[in-house]
């Protein structure tokens, strides 16, 4: 294990820790933008530049900043003691046996072995693989993001206002 | 330990710590922060098998990534209009909470 891997390695799973664990959820969303910026190092490190580079623009610069915005936008009535789920231990007696038997599992594999040539990401034949052969994917995935972001500009508007019955299982105020 | 191996560990970790806190936490917010982490993971697997793997110049690996990271995006704005319109309903973020449909 090479020095610069184990730090990346450690900032990627101190931030995920710290998101999952945080009580203020401004700080988790903070977290979760150090986590994903340090995978985002991981990947430069994989000689995959460009997934680099799209991993910071769209999940730091839109997602964490967009979950930060929902946390501001939505705080307010809030009770500062969070409850967690009915048997936390078991929740966190889970994730380590997953933990554990993905870890036994990989390191009783093996894997194929590795290719001499060094691999190339470039943008040019990232951009060519996708308008040749993944052309229809590409529009897919264009119609989804579309689709995706009507509906939930179309979901979080406010209601049309009709007084609809108040909700039944919670106290206002 | 082999470099692939290392980052597959390091992948498991991350899938582990995001399961864990979808299963703990009740709060809507922090669930979709634990999701995002998990997919997270997976993408750092792709990327790994294509580093290390038998067939580099394919670059399945990579565009895969990019389909998933696409598909990830949408599915955070989808999930938070989710939350602010819950939120604007039932004020609260407290999942257990939200249980109108429960028989």
């Amino acid at each position: 294990m090479t020095l610069p891997f184990a730090l990346l390695a450690g900032l990627v799973l101190g931030g995920a820790l710290a998101a999952v664990t945080c009580r203020e959820r401004v700080h988790a969303g903070l977290f979760l933008a150090l986590s994903l910026v340090g995978l985002a190092l991981v990947f430069l490190r994989l000689d995959a530049e460009f997934i680099g580079f799209v991993q910071i623009l769209v999940y730091v610069g839109a997602v964490a900043v967009l979950i930060v915005f929902a946390i501001l936008l939505t705080r307010g009535a809030e009770n500062p003691r969070e409850r967690l789920g009915n048997s936390p231990g078991f929740g966190i007696l889970l994730a380590v046996a997953v933990f554990a038997l993905l870890a036994w599992a990989l390191t009783s594999a093996s894997f194929p072995k590795a290719s001499e040539t060094a691999a190339a990401l470039t943008v040019r034949g990232v951009g060519d693989r996708l308008m040749r052969e993944y052309v229809l994917p590409l529009q897919a995935i264009g119609l989804l993001l579309t689709a995706a972001l009507i509906g939930a500009a179309v979901i979080a508007l406010p209601a049309p206002t009709n007084p609809a019955t108040p909700p039944t299982n919670h106290d206002p105020e | 330990m082999s470099p692939l191996l290392l980052h597959l560990l390091l992948a498991a970790a991350l899938f582990s710590i995001g399961l864990g806190g979808a299963l703990i936490r009740r709060n809507a917010i922090v669930v979709l922060i634990s999701i995002e982490l998990m997919l997270n993971a997976a993408n750092l697997n792709f990327l790994a098998f294509w580093r290390y793997g038998p067939e580099p110049e394919a670059l399945n690996g990579p565009l895969f990534v990019l389909f998933a990271i696409a598909v990830a995006a949408a599915e955070a704005a989808v999930g938070l209009a989710l939350i602010i319109a819950i939120y604007r309903r039932y004020q609260t973020h407290q999942l257990e909470d939200i249980s109108r449909l429960k028989g």
